[in-house]
């Protein structure tokens, strides 16, 4: 028996927390236009920005974002990116993948997401992507509606129209 | 934002995993080793003769390094506990125990483990226990399942 498997030299020793964790009320109301495949966000009422998706509050001036919500469009700019090639047990995605920023059309903030359909190495700043949808039928309350980003092959975006989002 | 514009918030299960590894070093390796092939619970010879149960590496005094294991236990006496009346998902066992510092015999350190006792009136400090070691040994401190009261 020893022979077979040798001496031990590594033990596992998972820690695991079980949360609930509550949106809140603007993450909600962001989750709740995924699901009917709309991304909302809120504008701060002093410099008229638009987050998306709100936190319920400008970051720059401390007040609460809406009330109202802002549809913003579903393809936009990609801004920032990262190759991942490290695996780790939490990634639904194999590496290497691109992980992006993207700055929706029509808003102020960015969001992370994952760009699919594109060689890695044309991943680019300006480059143009959208959001690609699980069919209608299997949407829920979830960012995973939206399985990944991939180019639309529009040309990129100059630098100086997302300069100031970075 | 008026009561009426308020929505119910959305809430989800959230799960937060770390998948640690250990690298357990030469001495614990062989502890983990002793207990997985041969069901056996060793401990160390530090330098003034007395062991320790769990092993180190080094003698926590002179920073020795020391390697002569010794085999302890499996019975030994309770040191001290504290009683889990509800127990968790990964805790050692799915009715209430305590986890307990436990001297096992010819060691001269406690090791921290369960003793399944059923009640926490069965358990007092200074009691006998005794090691059940798991039907599937892989290697790790759950090889010995729980302790016991001695028979």
């Amino acid at each position: 028996m020893a022979d077979e498997k040798g001496p031990v030299e590594i033990v596992q020793t998972p820690v695991e927390l079980d949360y609930t964790y509550t949106a809140g009320q603007a993450a909600t109301r962001f989750l709740k236009g995924v699901e009917q495949g709309k991304f909302l966000g809120q504008r701060c009422p002093v410099d008229g920005l638009v987050y998306v998706a709100s936190r319920g509050s400008s970051p720059k001036h401390g007040v609460p974002t809406g009330p109202d919500t802002v549809e913003v469009s579903d393809k936009g700019t990609l801004i920032s990116f990262s190759i991942v090639r490290i695996p780790s047990a939490n990634l639904s995605v194999e590496p290497p993948f691109a992980a992006i920023s993207v700055l929706l059309d029509g808003a102020d903030s960015h969001l992370m997401h994952v760009l699919d359909e594109c060689p890695l190495e044309e991943v680019r700043m300006g480059m143009r992507v959208e959001a690609v949808w699980l069919p209608k039928d299997q949407w829920t309350a979830s960012m995973q509606n939206v399985t990944h980003f991939r180019p639309t092959g529009e040309p990129d975006a100059p630098f100086d129209s997302y300069k100031d989002h970075l | 934002m008026s009561e009426a514009q308020l929505v119910e918030a959305l809430t989800a299960p959230h799960k937060l995993q770390y998948t640690y590894k250990r690298s357990v070093g030469p001495v614990m390796g062989r502890f983990f080793t002793a207990l997985r092939d041969e069901g056996k619970i060793l401990g160390v010879r530090r330098e003034d003769g007395s062991v320790m149960c769990p092993p180190k590496e080094y003698d926590p005094d002179t920073a020795a390094a020391i390697s002569e294991m010794v085999e302890v236990g499996p019975g030994g006496e309770v040191v001290s506990w504290a009683w889990v009346s509800e127990p968790r998902a990964k805790q050692p066992c799915d009715r209430p125990f305590a986890y307990a510092l436990i001297k096992l015999d010819g060691a001269d350190t406690p090791l921290l483990h369960a003793i399944d006792c059923g009640r926490e009136d069965a358990i007092r400090t200074g009691m006998r226990v005794t090691a059940k070691l798991a039907d599937e040994r892989v290697g790790h401190i759950t090889d010995i399942r729980c302790f016991e009261p001695e028979a």
